[in-house]
Protein backbone atom coordinates (compact mmCIF):
# COMPACT_ATOMS: atom_id res chain seq x y z
CA UNK A 1 0.00 0.00 0.00
CA UNK A 2 1.12 3.55 -0.57
CA UNK A 3 -0.28 5.61 2.27
CA UNK A 4 -1.17 4.91 5.88
CA UNK A 5 -3.01 7.62 7.77
CA UNK A 6 -2.72 7.67 11.56
CA UNK A 7 -5.24 9.72 13.53
CA UNK A 8 -3.96 11.11 16.80
CA UNK A 9 -5.68 13.06 19.55
CA UNK A 10 -4.19 15.53 21.98
CA UNK A 11 -5.24 14.51 25.50
CA UNK A 12 -4.24 15.10 29.10
CA UNK A 13 -1.19 12.90 29.72
CA UNK A 14 -2.12 9.52 31.14
CA UNK A 15 0.09 10.08 34.20
CA UNK A 16 -1.88 13.16 35.28
CA UNK A 17 -4.52 12.67 37.94
CA UNK A 18 -7.53 14.33 36.31
CA UNK A 19 -9.67 16.55 38.55
CA UNK A 20 -13.07 18.09 37.95
CA UNK A 21 -13.20 21.89 38.33
CA UNK A 22 -15.06 22.99 41.46
CA UNK A 23 -17.64 24.87 39.33
CA UNK A 24 -18.49 21.70 37.37
CA UNK A 25 -17.67 23.16 33.94
CA UNK A 26 -14.97 20.67 32.99
CA UNK A 27 -11.70 19.26 34.20
CA UNK A 28 -8.61 21.18 35.27
CA UNK A 29 -6.34 21.68 32.25
CA UNK A 30 -4.29 24.72 33.31
CA UNK A 31 -0.63 23.78 33.65
CA UNK A 32 -1.42 20.14 32.89
CA UNK A 33 0.85 18.09 30.62
CA UNK A 34 -0.71 17.17 27.27
CA UNK A 35 0.33 14.19 25.16
CA UNK A 36 -0.64 12.00 22.23
CA UNK A 37 -3.44 9.64 23.27
CA UNK A 38 -1.45 6.50 24.23
CA UNK A 39 -3.54 4.22 21.99
CA UNK A 40 -2.89 6.52 19.03
CA UNK A 41 0.83 6.39 19.78
CA UNK A 42 0.64 2.59 19.42
CA UNK A 43 -1.23 3.05 16.13
CA UNK A 44 1.54 5.33 14.89
CA UNK A 45 4.21 2.84 15.95
CA UNK A 46 2.43 0.10 14.00
CA UNK A 47 2.24 2.30 10.90
CA UNK A 48 5.96 3.06 11.15
CA UNK A 49 6.78 -0.65 11.46
CA UNK A 50 4.65 -1.44 8.41
CA UNK A 51 6.53 1.23 6.45
CA UNK A 52 9.88 -0.09 7.70
CA UNK A 53 8.91 -3.60 6.58
CA UNK A 54 8.25 -2.20 3.13
CA UNK A 55 4.48 -2.74 3.35
CA UNK A 56 3.75 0.99 2.99
CA UNK A 57 5.48 3.98 1.45
CA UNK A 58 4.26 6.92 3.51
CA UNK A 59 2.85 7.56 6.98
CA UNK A 60 0.72 10.67 7.47
CA UNK A 61 -0.21 11.76 11.00
CA UNK A 62 -3.45 13.72 11.23
CA UNK A 63 -5.37 15.32 14.08
CA UNK A 64 -8.44 17.37 14.83
CA UNK A 65 -7.88 19.84 17.63
CA UNK A 66 -6.79 23.29 18.75
CA UNK A 67 -3.68 24.99 17.36
CA UNK A 68 -1.56 23.60 20.22
CA UNK A 69 -2.09 20.12 18.75
CA UNK A 70 0.85 20.99 16.48
CA UNK A 71 3.04 19.96 19.46
CA UNK A 72 1.66 16.42 19.38
CA UNK A 73 1.93 16.28 15.59
CA UNK A 74 5.59 17.36 15.87
CA UNK A 75 6.11 14.48 18.28
CA UNK A 76 4.50 12.16 15.72
CA UNK A 77 6.88 13.52 13.08
CA UNK A 78 9.81 12.98 15.45
CA UNK A 79 8.70 9.37 15.96
CA UNK A 80 8.94 8.95 12.20
CA UNK A 81 5.74 10.08 10.43
CA UNK A 82 6.59 11.58 7.03
CA UNK A 83 4.21 14.52 7.28
CA UNK A 84 1.29 15.80 9.31
CA UNK A 85 -2.03 17.56 8.85
CA UNK A 86 -3.90 19.46 11.56
CA UNK A 87 -7.60 20.15 11.17
CA UNK A 88 -7.86 23.14 13.45
CA UNK A 89 -10.92 23.16 15.69
CA UNK A 90 -10.94 24.92 19.03
CA UNK A 91 -13.90 23.25 20.77
CA UNK A 92 -13.58 19.69 22.04
CA UNK A 93 -14.36 17.51 19.04
CA UNK A 94 -17.01 14.83 19.24
CA UNK A 95 -16.36 11.47 17.54
CA UNK A 96 -18.87 12.14 14.74
CA UNK A 97 -17.10 15.36 13.78
CA UNK A 98 -13.69 13.71 14.05
CA UNK A 99 -14.80 10.83 11.81
CA UNK A 100 -16.21 13.24 9.22
CA UNK A 101 -12.98 15.26 9.20
CA UNK A 102 -10.82 12.13 8.84
CA UNK A 103 -13.11 10.87 6.08
CA UNK A 104 -12.48 14.08 4.14
CA UNK A 105 -8.72 13.67 4.65
CA UNK A 106 -8.82 10.02 3.56
CA UNK A 107 -10.48 11.03 0.29
CA UNK A 108 -8.10 13.91 -0.24
CA UNK A 109 -4.97 11.90 0.47
CA UNK A 110 -6.08 8.55 -0.91
CA UNK A 111 -5.02 6.60 2.18
CA UNK A 112 -5.47 2.83 1.99
CA UNK A 113 -5.16 2.07 5.69
CA UNK A 114 -6.22 4.21 8.63
CA UNK A 115 -4.78 3.31 12.03
CA UNK A 116 -5.92 4.88 15.30
CA UNK A 117 -6.41 4.05 18.96
CA UNK A 118 -9.42 2.00 20.01
CA UNK A 119 -10.37 4.84 22.34
CA UNK A 120 -9.14 8.21 23.53
CA UNK A 121 -8.40 8.34 27.24
CA UNK A 122 -10.28 11.63 27.69
CA UNK A 123 -13.83 10.97 26.48
CA UNK A 124 -13.46 7.14 26.46
CA UNK A 125 -15.96 7.10 23.59
CA UNK A 126 -14.51 4.26 21.45
CA UNK A 127 -16.29 5.52 18.34
CA UNK A 128 -14.10 7.36 15.84
CA UNK A 129 -12.57 4.40 13.98
CA UNK A 130 -15.84 2.52 13.58
CA UNK A 131 -17.63 5.69 12.47
CA UNK A 132 -14.96 6.40 9.89
CA UNK A 133 -15.24 2.84 8.53
CA UNK A 134 -19.02 3.27 8.20
CA UNK A 135 -18.76 6.63 6.39
CA UNK A 136 -16.13 5.10 4.10
CA UNK A 137 -18.22 1.93 3.62
CA UNK A 138 -15.07 -0.08 4.24
CA UNK A 139 -14.07 -2.80 6.76
CA UNK A 140 -13.16 -2.15 10.37
CA UNK A 141 -11.15 -4.22 12.81
CA UNK A 142 -11.30 -2.79 16.32
CA UNK A 143 -9.05 -3.42 19.34
CA UNK A 144 -6.23 -5.04 17.38
CA UNK A 145 -3.42 -6.82 19.19
CA UNK A 146 -1.78 -8.18 16.02
CA UNK A 147 -1.78 -6.96 12.42
CA UNK A 148 -0.35 -9.00 9.52
CA UNK A 149 -0.33 -7.98 5.87
CA UNK A 150 -1.56 -10.80 3.61
CA UNK A 151 -1.50 -9.57 0.00
CA UNK A 152 -4.19 -6.90 -0.39
CA UNK A 153 -5.74 -7.86 2.95
CA UNK A 154 -4.93 -7.66 6.62
CA UNK A 155 -5.26 -10.47 9.09
CA UNK A 156 -6.09 -8.78 12.39
CA UNK A 157 -6.19 -10.37 15.83
CA UNK A 158 -8.68 -8.51 17.99
CA UNK A 159 -9.05 -8.47 21.77
CA UNK A 160 -12.67 -9.40 22.50
CA UNK A 161 -14.48 -10.44 25.68
CA UNK A 162 -14.21 -14.12 24.75
CA UNK A 163 -10.47 -13.89 24.17
CA UNK A 164 -8.90 -13.33 20.76
CA UNK A 165 -10.85 -13.08 17.52
CA UNK A 166 -9.18 -13.16 14.11
CA UNK A 167 -10.74 -11.28 11.20
CA UNK A 168 -9.54 -10.81 7.66
CA UNK A 169 -10.26 -7.45 6.06
CA UNK A 170 -9.65 -6.23 2.53
CA UNK A 171 -7.92 -2.89 2.08
CA UNK A 172 -8.72 -0.08 2.16
CA UNK A 173 -9.89 -0.29 5.76
CA UNK A 174 -9.70 0.97 9.33
CA UNK A 175 -7.91 -0.70 12.23
CA UNK A 176 -8.21 0.54 15.81
CA UNK A 177 -5.47 -0.68 18.10
CA UNK A 178 -5.26 -2.05 21.62
CA UNK A 179 -2.46 -1.76 24.15
CA UNK A 180 -0.71 -5.04 23.51
CA UNK A 181 -0.09 -4.47 19.80
CA UNK A 182 3.40 -3.03 20.30
CA UNK A 183 5.55 -0.79 22.44
CA UNK A 184 6.09 2.63 20.86
CA UNK A 185 9.66 3.76 20.29
CA UNK A 186 11.30 6.57 22.21
CA UNK A 187 11.98 9.78 20.37
CA UNK A 188 15.66 10.69 20.06
CA UNK A 189 16.95 14.26 20.05
CA UNK A 190 18.21 14.26 16.42
CA UNK A 191 14.76 13.09 15.35
CA UNK A 192 13.17 16.06 17.11
CA UNK A 193 15.49 18.35 15.16
CA UNK A 194 14.65 16.58 11.89
CA UNK A 195 10.93 16.74 12.65
CA UNK A 196 11.04 20.54 12.64
CA UNK A 197 11.74 20.43 8.90
CA UNK A 198 8.98 17.98 8.01
CA UNK A 199 5.77 19.36 6.49
CA UNK A 200 2.89 20.12 8.86
CA UNK A 201 -0.14 21.50 7.04
CA UNK A 202 -3.01 23.24 8.81
CA UNK A 203 -6.56 23.24 7.51
CA UNK A 204 -10.03 23.45 9.07
CA UNK A 205 -13.46 21.84 8.91
CA UNK A 206 -14.89 24.45 6.54
CA UNK A 207 -12.05 23.94 4.06
CA UNK A 208 -12.73 20.19 4.17
CA UNK A 209 -16.45 20.74 3.65
CA UNK A 210 -17.39 19.25 7.03
CA UNK A 211 -20.48 20.77 8.64
CA UNK A 212 -20.70 20.81 12.43
CA UNK A 213 -23.57 18.80 13.89
CA UNK A 214 -23.44 18.54 17.66
CA UNK A 215 -26.76 17.33 19.05
CA UNK A 216 -25.30 16.41 22.46
CA UNK A 217 -24.77 19.08 25.13
CA UNK A 218 -22.76 18.50 28.28
CA UNK A 219 -24.82 19.98 31.13
CA UNK A 220 -22.36 19.43 33.96
CA UNK A 221 -19.28 17.65 35.20
CA UNK A 222 -19.13 15.89 38.53
CA UNK A 223 -16.39 14.08 40.37
CA UNK A 224 -17.11 10.36 40.54
CA UNK A 225 -18.98 8.97 43.54
CA UNK A 226 -16.36 8.06 46.14
CA UNK A 227 -16.17 4.78 47.99
CA UNK A 228 -15.47 5.24 51.65
CA UNK A 229 -12.45 3.56 53.11
CA UNK A 230 -13.37 0.40 55.02
CA UNK A 231 -11.60 -1.36 57.84
CA UNK A 232 -8.23 -3.06 58.07
CA UNK A 233 -8.37 -6.60 59.41
CA UNK A 234 -5.42 -8.02 61.29
CA UNK A 235 -5.27 -11.52 59.83
CA UNK A 236 -6.83 -14.06 57.51
CA UNK A 237 -9.12 -15.41 60.22
CA UNK A 238 -10.67 -12.00 60.89
CA UNK A 239 -11.18 -11.47 57.15
CA UNK A 240 -12.88 -14.81 56.55
CA UNK A 241 -15.09 -14.42 59.60
CA UNK A 242 -16.18 -10.92 58.47
CA UNK A 243 -17.03 -12.23 55.00
CA UNK A 244 -18.90 -15.20 56.46
CA UNK A 245 -20.89 -12.87 58.71
CA UNK A 246 -21.93 -10.84 55.68
CA UNK A 247 -22.93 -14.02 53.85
CA UNK A 248 -20.43 -13.30 51.08
CA UNK A 249 -18.62 -16.64 51.27
CA UNK B 1 -43.28 8.09 23.54
CA UNK B 2 -39.90 6.50 23.13
CA UNK B 3 -39.42 3.47 20.94
CA UNK B 4 -36.28 1.63 21.93
CA UNK B 5 -34.39 -0.94 19.89
CA UNK B 6 -32.07 -3.18 21.93
CA UNK B 7 -29.43 -5.16 20.03
CA UNK B 8 -29.12 -8.63 21.58
CA UNK B 9 -25.65 -10.06 22.15
CA UNK B 10 -25.43 -13.83 21.87
CA UNK B 11 -23.12 -16.66 21.01
CA UNK B 12 -23.68 -20.35 20.25
CA UNK B 13 -27.44 -20.07 20.74
CA UNK B 14 -27.13 -18.44 24.17
CA UNK B 15 -28.18 -14.92 25.04
CA UNK B 16 -25.34 -12.98 26.69
CA UNK B 17 -26.35 -11.80 30.21
CA UNK B 18 -25.44 -8.23 29.20
CA UNK B 19 -28.68 -8.01 27.19
CA UNK B 20 -30.88 -8.25 30.31
CA UNK B 21 -28.95 -5.29 31.71
CA UNK B 22 -29.39 -3.27 28.54
CA UNK B 23 -33.14 -3.98 28.73
CA UNK B 24 -33.01 -2.62 32.31
CA UNK B 25 -31.54 0.61 30.92
CA UNK B 26 -34.26 0.67 28.25
CA UNK B 27 -36.92 0.34 30.97
CA UNK B 28 -35.36 3.30 32.79
CA UNK B 29 -35.83 5.34 29.59
CA UNK B 30 -39.39 4.05 29.28
CA UNK B 31 -41.46 3.25 26.19
CA UNK B 32 -41.83 0.37 23.76
CA UNK B 33 -38.87 -1.99 23.93
CA UNK B 34 -38.00 -4.11 20.91
CA UNK B 35 -35.10 -6.54 21.04
CA UNK B 36 -33.50 -7.50 17.74
CA UNK B 37 -31.71 -10.82 17.34
CA UNK B 38 -29.39 -11.01 14.32
CA UNK B 39 -28.26 -14.59 13.84
CA UNK B 40 -27.97 -17.40 11.30
CA UNK B 41 -30.78 -19.15 13.17
CA UNK B 42 -32.01 -16.97 16.02
CA UNK B 43 -35.04 -18.93 17.22
CA UNK B 44 -33.54 -20.04 20.52
CA UNK B 45 -32.00 -16.65 21.34
CA UNK B 46 -35.22 -14.87 20.35
CA UNK B 47 -37.15 -17.07 22.78
CA UNK B 48 -34.72 -16.14 25.55
CA UNK B 49 -35.18 -12.44 24.73
CA UNK B 50 -38.98 -12.82 24.72
CA UNK B 51 -38.77 -14.07 28.31
CA UNK B 52 -37.12 -10.86 29.58
CA UNK B 53 -39.28 -8.57 31.72
CA UNK B 54 -40.32 -5.36 29.97
CA UNK B 55 -39.75 -6.46 26.38
CA UNK B 56 -42.60 -5.45 24.03
CA UNK B 57 -41.57 -7.60 21.08
CA UNK B 58 -38.62 -9.47 19.65
CA UNK B 59 -37.45 -9.08 16.06
CA UNK B 60 -35.71 -12.15 14.69
CA UNK B 61 -33.52 -11.47 11.66
CA UNK B 62 -32.07 -14.70 10.31
CA UNK B 63 -29.37 -14.53 7.64
CA UNK B 64 -26.46 -16.90 6.93
CA UNK B 65 -24.08 -13.90 7.04
CA UNK B 66 -25.06 -13.33 10.69
CA UNK B 67 -23.26 -16.49 11.83
CA UNK B 68 -20.54 -14.34 13.43
CA UNK B 69 -21.01 -10.86 14.92
CA UNK B 70 -19.13 -8.75 12.36
CA UNK B 71 -19.99 -5.06 12.72
CA UNK B 72 -19.73 -4.41 8.97
CA UNK B 73 -22.34 -7.12 8.38
CA UNK B 74 -24.72 -6.36 11.26
CA UNK B 75 -24.71 -2.55 11.22
CA UNK B 76 -26.53 -2.04 7.87
CA UNK B 77 -29.28 -4.46 8.96
CA UNK B 78 -29.78 -2.58 12.22
CA UNK B 79 -29.80 0.73 10.36
CA UNK B 80 -32.53 -0.76 8.18
CA UNK B 81 -34.69 -1.33 11.27
CA UNK B 82 -34.05 2.08 12.82
CA UNK B 83 -36.86 4.07 11.20
CA UNK B 84 -39.21 5.45 13.84
CA UNK B 85 -36.92 4.28 16.63
CA UNK B 86 -35.90 6.91 19.21
CA UNK B 87 -33.11 5.02 21.00
CA UNK B 88 -30.81 2.21 19.85
CA UNK B 89 -29.11 0.42 22.74
CA UNK B 90 -26.31 -2.11 22.87
CA UNK B 91 -24.10 -3.39 25.69
CA UNK B 92 -20.76 -1.76 26.39
CA UNK B 93 -19.02 -5.08 25.81
CA UNK B 94 -16.48 -5.55 23.01
CA UNK B 95 -19.45 -6.60 20.84
CA UNK B 96 -21.37 -3.38 21.44
CA UNK B 97 -18.32 -1.12 21.40
CA UNK B 98 -17.39 -2.48 17.98
CA UNK B 99 -20.88 -2.43 16.49
CA UNK B 100 -22.85 0.55 17.83
CA UNK B 101 -20.65 3.41 16.52
CA UNK B 102 -20.93 1.90 13.04
CA UNK B 103 -24.71 1.92 13.40
CA UNK B 104 -24.64 5.50 14.74
CA UNK B 105 -22.63 6.70 11.74
CA UNK B 106 -24.94 4.94 9.27
CA UNK B 107 -28.06 6.60 10.68
CA UNK B 108 -26.36 9.94 11.39
CA UNK B 109 -27.01 9.80 15.12
CA UNK B 110 -24.87 10.76 18.12
CA UNK B 111 -23.72 7.99 20.41
CA UNK B 112 -23.42 8.12 24.19
CA UNK B 113 -20.86 5.54 25.29
CA UNK B 114 -20.92 3.72 28.65
CA UNK B 115 -24.27 5.11 29.82
CA UNK B 116 -24.36 4.60 33.60
CA UNK B 117 -27.61 6.36 34.53
CA UNK B 118 -30.80 7.58 32.85
CA UNK B 119 -32.13 10.92 34.12
CA UNK B 120 -34.78 11.32 31.42
CA UNK B 121 -35.29 9.96 27.91
CA UNK B 122 -32.98 12.70 26.67
CA UNK B 123 -30.65 13.11 29.62
CA UNK B 124 -28.00 10.60 30.66
CA UNK B 125 -24.89 10.26 32.79
CA UNK B 126 -21.66 8.66 31.63
CA UNK B 127 -18.08 8.39 32.93
CA UNK B 128 -15.11 10.00 31.19
CA UNK B 129 -11.38 10.17 31.95
CA UNK B 130 -11.29 6.56 33.16
CA UNK B 131 -14.08 7.29 35.62
CA UNK B 132 -12.32 10.31 37.12
CA UNK B 133 -15.27 12.45 36.06
CA UNK B 134 -18.94 11.91 35.28
CA UNK B 135 -20.73 14.04 32.71
CA UNK B 136 -24.46 14.68 32.48
CA UNK B 137 -25.38 15.03 28.82
CA UNK B 138 -28.54 15.97 26.94
CA UNK B 139 -29.52 14.95 23.43
CA UNK B 140 -31.41 17.48 21.33
CA UNK B 141 -35.17 16.89 20.89
CA UNK B 142 -36.15 15.01 17.80
CA UNK B 143 -32.77 13.31 17.37
CA UNK B 144 -32.26 9.58 17.43
CA UNK B 145 -29.60 8.48 19.88
CA UNK B 146 -27.39 5.41 20.07
CA UNK B 147 -26.13 4.27 23.48
CA UNK B 148 -23.73 1.65 24.70
CA UNK B 149 -24.87 0.70 28.18
CA UNK B 150 -22.37 0.26 30.99
CA UNK B 151 -23.62 -3.12 32.15
CA UNK B 152 -22.00 -2.82 35.59
CA UNK B 153 -24.40 0.06 36.35
CA UNK B 154 -27.69 -1.79 35.74
CA UNK B 155 -29.36 -4.76 37.44
CA UNK B 156 -30.51 -7.38 34.96
CA UNK B 157 -34.30 -7.51 34.46
CA UNK B 158 -36.06 -10.68 35.60
CA UNK B 159 -38.28 -13.00 33.62
CA UNK B 160 -41.60 -11.85 32.22
CA UNK B 161 -44.84 -13.50 33.33
CA UNK B 162 -46.10 -13.51 29.73
CA UNK B 163 -43.57 -13.83 26.95
CA UNK B 164 -43.32 -11.15 24.28
CA UNK B 165 -44.20 -11.98 20.68
CA UNK B 166 -41.40 -12.92 18.30
CA UNK B 167 -41.66 -11.48 14.77
CA UNK B 168 -39.57 -12.70 11.86
CA UNK B 169 -38.08 -9.85 9.87
CA UNK B 170 -36.24 -10.05 6.62
CA UNK B 171 -33.85 -7.29 5.71
CA UNK B 172 -32.97 -6.33 2.15
CA UNK B 173 -29.22 -6.54 2.27
CA UNK B 174 -26.23 -7.90 0.45
CA UNK B 175 -23.56 -8.86 2.97
CA UNK B 176 -20.19 -7.20 2.36
CA UNK B 177 -17.43 -9.59 1.30
CA UNK B 178 -14.63 -7.32 2.50
CA UNK B 179 -14.71 -8.55 6.10
CA UNK B 180 -14.28 -12.23 6.98
CA UNK B 181 -14.43 -14.04 10.27
CA UNK B 182 -11.50 -16.42 10.71
CA UNK B 183 -11.57 -17.70 14.28
CA UNK B 184 -12.23 -16.93 17.91
CA UNK B 185 -10.47 -18.50 20.87
CA UNK B 186 -12.72 -20.91 22.70
CA UNK B 187 -13.72 -20.14 26.29
CA UNK B 188 -10.77 -21.33 28.35
CA UNK B 189 -12.59 -22.85 31.28
CA UNK B 190 -15.86 -23.88 32.86
CA UNK B 191 -15.34 -21.31 35.62
CA UNK B 192 -17.97 -18.60 36.11
CA UNK B 193 -17.92 -15.85 33.49
CA UNK B 194 -15.95 -12.83 34.67
CA UNK B 195 -18.52 -10.33 33.44
CA UNK B 196 -21.49 -11.82 35.27
CA UNK B 197 -20.02 -13.68 38.28
CA UNK B 198 -21.25 -12.77 41.75
CA UNK B 199 -17.73 -13.22 43.11
CA UNK B 200 -14.41 -12.40 41.49
CA UNK B 201 -10.84 -13.01 42.66
CA UNK B 202 -8.24 -10.93 40.80
CA UNK B 203 -4.47 -11.15 40.86
CA UNK B 204 -1.85 -8.53 40.13
CA UNK B 205 1.80 -8.24 39.32
CA UNK B 206 2.77 -9.30 42.86
CA UNK B 207 1.91 -12.90 41.97
CA UNK B 208 5.25 -12.92 40.14
CA UNK B 209 4.68 -15.68 37.57
CA UNK B 210 2.06 -17.59 35.63
CA UNK B 211 2.71 -20.62 37.86
CA UNK B 212 2.10 -18.66 41.04
CA UNK B 213 -0.98 -17.06 39.48
CA UNK B 214 -2.53 -20.52 39.92
CA UNK B 215 -3.02 -19.50 43.57
CA UNK B 216 -5.69 -17.08 42.31
CA UNK B 217 -7.47 -19.86 40.38
CA UNK B 218 -7.28 -22.06 43.44
CA UNK B 219 -8.92 -19.49 45.76
CA UNK B 220 -11.47 -18.61 43.07
CA UNK B 221 -12.47 -22.27 42.75
CA UNK B 222 -12.94 -22.48 46.53
CA UNK B 223 -15.26 -19.46 46.36
CA UNK B 224 -17.04 -20.45 43.17
CA UNK B 225 -15.64 -17.19 41.80
CA UNK B 226 -14.48 -15.97 38.40
CA UNK B 227 -10.85 -15.03 37.93
CA UNK B 228 -9.70 -11.53 36.99
CA UNK B 229 -6.33 -9.86 36.57
CA UNK B 230 -4.79 -6.40 36.56
CA UNK B 231 -3.28 -5.01 33.38
CA UNK B 232 0.19 -5.45 34.90
CA UNK B 233 -0.46 -9.17 35.41
CA UNK B 234 -1.77 -9.56 31.87
CA UNK B 235 1.10 -7.58 30.34
CA UNK B 236 3.58 -9.72 32.30
CA UNK B 237 1.97 -12.83 30.82
CA UNK B 238 0.64 -14.27 34.11
CA UNK B 239 -2.96 -14.30 32.87
CA UNK B 240 -4.68 -14.13 29.46
CA UNK B 241 -5.99 -10.80 28.18
CA UNK B 242 -9.66 -11.71 28.48
CA UNK B 243 -9.28 -11.70 32.27
CA UNK B 244 -8.20 -8.07 32.40
CA UNK B 245 -10.31 -5.85 34.64
CA UNK B 246 -10.01 -2.10 34.12
CA UNK B 247 -10.52 0.90 31.87
CA UNK B 248 -9.23 -0.99 28.86
CA UNK B 249 -10.47 -4.41 29.97
CA UNK B 250 -13.73 -5.48 31.54
CA UNK B 251 -15.83 -3.27 33.79
CA UNK B 252 -17.58 -5.41 36.37
CA UNK B 253 -19.65 -5.13 39.54
CA UNK B 254 -19.72 -8.45 41.42
CA UNK B 255 -21.12 -8.71 44.95
CA UNK B 256 -17.63 -9.63 46.17
CA UNK B 257 -14.33 -8.54 44.59
CA UNK B 258 -11.07 -9.82 46.07
CA UNK B 259 -7.98 -7.95 44.82
CA UNK B 260 -4.80 -9.86 45.52
CA UNK B 261 -1.42 -8.23 45.00
CA UNK B 262 -3.00 -5.37 43.07
CA UNK B 263 -1.80 -1.87 43.93
CA UNK B 264 -4.95 -0.10 42.76
CA UNK B 265 -3.98 2.02 39.76
CA UNK B 266 -6.91 4.18 38.58
CA UNK B 267 -6.91 2.17 35.36
CA UNK B 268 -7.80 -0.96 37.35
CA UNK B 269 -10.09 0.72 39.88
CA UNK B 270 -12.27 2.00 37.02
CA UNK B 271 -13.11 -1.59 36.19
CA UNK B 272 -14.17 -2.76 39.67
CA UNK B 273 -15.14 0.14 41.92
CA UNK B 274 -18.87 -0.59 41.58
CA UNK B 275 -18.42 -3.98 43.26
CA UNK B 276 -20.55 -4.65 46.32
CA UNK B 277 -17.77 -5.49 48.78
CA UNK B 278 -14.09 -5.04 47.93
CA UNK B 279 -11.39 -7.01 49.73
CA UNK B 280 -7.74 -6.04 49.21
CA UNK B 281 -4.76 -8.17 50.11
CA UNK B 282 -1.39 -6.50 49.60
CA UNK B 283 1.97 -6.44 51.33
CA UNK B 284 2.28 -2.68 50.92
CA UNK B 285 0.14 -0.95 53.56
CA UNK B 286 0.31 2.27 51.51
CA UNK B 287 -1.15 0.72 48.34
CA UNK B 288 -3.99 2.90 46.97
CA UNK B 289 -6.27 -0.13 46.69
CA UNK B 290 -6.82 0.10 50.47
CA UNK B 291 -8.46 3.52 49.99
CA UNK B 292 -11.44 1.88 48.33
CA UNK B 293 -11.43 -1.53 50.03
CA UNK B 294 -14.14 -2.47 52.52
CA UNK B 295 -11.76 -4.97 54.07
CA UNK B 296 -8.00 -4.57 53.83
CA UNK B 297 -5.40 -7.11 54.85
CA UNK B 298 -1.69 -6.29 54.81
CA UNK B 299 0.63 -9.25 54.44
CA UNK B 300 2.36 -11.76 52.24
CA UNK B 301 -0.16 -13.17 49.78
CA UNK B 302 1.77 -16.41 49.39
CA UNK B 303 1.14 -17.33 53.01
CA UNK B 304 -2.26 -15.61 53.31
CA UNK B 305 -3.98 -17.27 50.33
CA UNK B 306 -3.45 -20.88 51.50
CA UNK B 307 -4.50 -19.82 54.99
CA UNK B 308 -7.72 -18.24 53.68
CA UNK B 309 -8.47 -21.37 51.67
CA UNK B 310 -8.11 -23.49 54.78
CA UNK B 311 -10.35 -21.18 56.78
CA UNK B 312 -13.00 -21.29 54.04
CA UNK B 313 -12.93 -25.07 54.09
CA UNK B 314 -13.34 -25.08 57.89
Amino acid sequence: MQKIMVCIKRVIDYNVRVRVKPDGTGVVTEGVKMSINPFDEIALEEALRLREQGAAAEVIAVSLGPDDTQQQLRTALAMGADRAILVRHDAPADPATAAAAFMALVRKEGAELVLLGKQAIDDDACQTGQRLAALWDRPQASAASRVEVVGESLRVTREVDAGLEVNEIDLPGVVTVDLRLNEPRYVKLPDIMKAKKKPLDVTDLAALGVALDEPVTVLKWDPPPQRTKGIMVKDAAELVSALKQKGLV
Amino acid sequence: MSRILVIAEHSAGKLNPSTAKVVACARAIGGEIEVVVLAADGASVAAQCAALEGVTRVLQVDHPANEHPLAAVLAPQIAGLAEGVSHLLGPSTTFGRDLMPRVAALIGAPQLSEVMAVESPRRFRRPVYAGNAVVTVEVAEGRQVVCTVRTASFEAVGSAAAHAAVEQRSVEFSPPAHTRFVSVSAPASDRPDLQTAARVVSGGRALGSAEKFQLIYSLADKLGAAVGASRAAVDAGYAPNELQVGQTGKIISPALYVAVGISGAIQHVTGMKDSGVIVAINKDAEAPIFEIADYGLVGDLFSLLPEIENLLAG
